[in-house]
């Protein structure tokens, strides 16, 4: 690699051999016609000023940077800032990708927006854009997590939209996402696949990473700003990957700076039943796109297991994969058990509820905190509230019958 | 000129419908699914069109959806299909194209799946979600064992792409009907004739077929007059799956016969 070559003017096709478009050609003009929008809307300063405008009006950006001194003891000899995703409107990121594939959405004429959710937080925020702009929205979720995510189902039905229980698969996210890509190629002249992750057929990858590089972009000033030094360690959890690349993305030339990214390992690496598509899974297509994933030696995808249903997915983000071969980033695998203790330790500490997405994460820092040298840095992308998550934590910790 | 195409240019200049019938592989068993497929070729089917099972087929109904998960919890695997295939072309002489997402073919090795099926018997491809742009591989191995691809052509498709898919395919062109998945629907989109007319302009002598949302003789016969063929598959899995493998030839040869 030359001097000149930055990791951040990667923008698809293809990520490494990772990316591409395997989908079916009946969404081949969709997927160009959102391309160029994309591009005009890019070349468009007044784009641009729509966009900072709902980010600063509506979803409350900048995100504030939180030190949390009392959490990071926990950690070993280091000190952990949290960029607080979570106190966006509706409770996480996903929000800064919705509402900019909104907007293209409208600029396309397009009057329908779809959604796949596995935690609901993408489809919280679909509802939430659609209700803002207009938009009639359907959103696709497995009946499984319609069931461990029913508040959330209860909240996107409050704000107008139609969710739809998928009974065929495994129940869960990946069947959410063919079910939408089956509608989509049913209604594509009318309607926009508001695709959630970085994952999927090229543009969505490169899109829904833009959309969430604000996060990386503040995080990065704001460390110079505040605290002037930018942080040893940048670190998120993945799933799909859209919290984590858009934290990393900022830091890619940064290459003192050490990127973390953690997996769900469920029951454990050990197991057949995690979500660990990085650590643990071969390169394959899924959805659209090659890329890590789980699954049998006949190619056929291995359903994944994970107490947070946003990290439930058997598949990873093109650039991830690309950016995991690349040695740039590391991934590991974070447990249910570890994560649930992280989430409990974060509240107790320092009063704040993360997700049970995000504490994966916290558990990360936990667990291999102590081994950087005294006085490192971490920046976590604390990427989501909690609340949603009060079923399964008050069960878990025996807090509710 | 591959089989394929000598088959269907056959029947065009005769007059006659042709038919392409789609059933997948391992369902509900492999040995039923061996049965089944061979019915449909004595009973009249031109082409089989014969669907590897997969974990996520995302054009296909739930008709379809339905049966492949069937096939794969009885315990269908790919190391069963090859000779699941020589069982089919050993007893007809209907060419049998495989449908299969690319995943499967990617993870078994696209040489070896190409090799396997040439060895079997089988006349080539269907890929569903493989467009040209990502077919690199496939384009090379099946040019050299003369293998058939099929490329689909849509009614979004450019005039450009549907150059680029008449140009790479061979046996023929699946065209859509309509923009949807697999599943019989009462009306046949009149988007048909469109994207039969726009593959017909780029002057290709690739046979035509349409597919998706067919399921009646009225259909079928309509289909063959702008056509080069007709594809059915939902009706056919749901005629063996109430009624058998007598229901399923008799659903054959109804909509075989035409009118």
């Amino acid at each position: 690699m030359t001097e000149n070559t930055s990791l951040r003017d990667q923008d698809g096709p293809y990520f490494g051999e990772y990316g591409g478009r395997f989908v079916p050609e009946s969404l081949i003009a969709a997927l160009d016609q959102l391309e160029e929008t994309y591009a005009q809307a890019k070349a468009d300063p007044t784009f641009a000023l729509e966009l900072d405008e709902l980010n600063k009006t509506y979803v409350g950006r900048p995100s504030i940077i939180t030190e949390v001194p009392k959490f990071a003891a926990l950690a070993g000899h280091v000190r952990v800032f949290l960029k607080r995703e979570d106190l966006n409107h509706t409770g996480s990121h996903k929000i800064n990708n919705v509402i900019g594939q909104a907007l293209l959405a409208k600029r396309m004429g397009k009057k329908r927006i779809i959604a796949e959710t596995g935690a609901g937080q993408h489809g919280v925020a679909s509802a939430t854009a659609a209700a803002l702009f207009g938009l009639e929205c359907v959103v696709y979720m497995g009946e499984v997590d319609t069931v461990r995510q029913a508040l959330n189902v209860a909240r996107m039905k409050l704000l107008g939209a139609e969710v739809v229980a998928v009974t065929t698969g495994s129940r869960t996210l990946k069947d959410a996402i063919n079910e939408a890509l089956r509608d989509w190629v049913a209604n594509v002249d009318d309607t926009h696949y508001l695709l959630g992750t970085v994952a999927g057929p090229h543009p969505f990858p490169t899109i829904v990473r833009d959309f969430h590089s604000v996060i990386g972009k503040e995080a990065r000033q704001q460390m110079l700003d505040d605290y002037g030094f930018l942080p040893d360690v940048v670190t998120a959890c993945v799933g799909g990957g859209s919290n984590a690349i858009g934290l990393f993305h900022a830091f890619l030339d940064d290459q003192e700076v050490a990127l973390w990214g953690f997996e769900a390992a469920g029951d454990g690496m050990e197991t057949m039943r995690h979500a660990a598509t990085l650590s643990k899974g071969r390169v394959g297509v899924l959805h659209g796109a090659k890329s890590y994933m789980l699954q049998d030696e006949d190619g056929q995808t291995i359903e994944s297991h994970s107490i947070s249903a946003g990290l439930d997915y058997p598949g990873v983000g093109p650039e991830h994969s690309w950016l995991k071969d690349l040695n740039r980033a590391q991934y590991f695998g974070i447990s249910d058990d570890e994560a649930m203790q992280a989430l409990k330790a974060l509240s107790q500490t320092e009063g704040i509820i993360p997700a049970i997405e995000t504490a994966h994460a916290l558990a990360g820092v936990i667990k291999y905190g102590s081994t950087l040298p005294a006085g490192s840095s971490i920046l976590l992308n604390l990427s989501g509230r909690g609340d949603k998550d009060m079923e399964t934590v008050g069960k878990y910790f025996g807090f509710l019958a | 000129m591959s089989t394929t195409e000598t088959l269907l240019h056959d029947l065009s200049d005769k007059g006659q419908p042709a038919l392409i019938g789609y059933f997948p592989a391992g369902y509900p068993t492999v040995q039923e699914s061996v049965e089944a497929c061979v019915a449909m070729c004595e009973s009249g089917i031109d082409i089989l069109e014969l669907g590897v099972p997969y974990s996520d087929p995302v054009m296909d109904g739930l008709v379809i959806q339905v049966a492949t998960e069937k096939a794969l919890a009885n315990g269908f695997k790919l190391s069963m299909f090859f000779d699941l295939l020589k069982q089919i072309t050993s007893r007809v002489s209907t060419p049998v194209l495989v449908m299969s997402y690319w995943n499967p073919i990617l993870q078994y090795g696209v040489e070896r799946f190409a090799r396997d099926l040439k060895a079997a018997g089988g006349a080539g491809l269907i890929t569903p979600d493989l467009i040209p742009d990502e077919a690199a591989d496939w384009l090379a191995y099946s040019d050299e064992l003369g293998l058939d691809r099929v490329f689909m052509a849509t009614p979004s498709s450019s005039q450009k792409r549907l150059d680029e898919v008449a140009r790479l395919s061979r046996g023929f062109i699946y065209a859509v009907s309509t923009m949807g998945i697999t599943g019989a629907r009462e009306d046949l989109d009149a988007k048909a004739r469109g994207v039969v007319s726009g593959v017909r302009n780029t002057k290709t002598e690739v046979p035509v077929c349409v597919g998706i949302g067919i399921s009646t003789a009225d259909q079928v016969s309509e289909v063959n007059s702008y056509a080069d063929g007709a594809i059915v598959g939902s009706v056919f899995i749901k005629a063996y799956r109430d009624g058998g493998i007598e229901e399923l030839r008799k659903t054959v040869k109804q909509l075989k016969g035409g009118n």
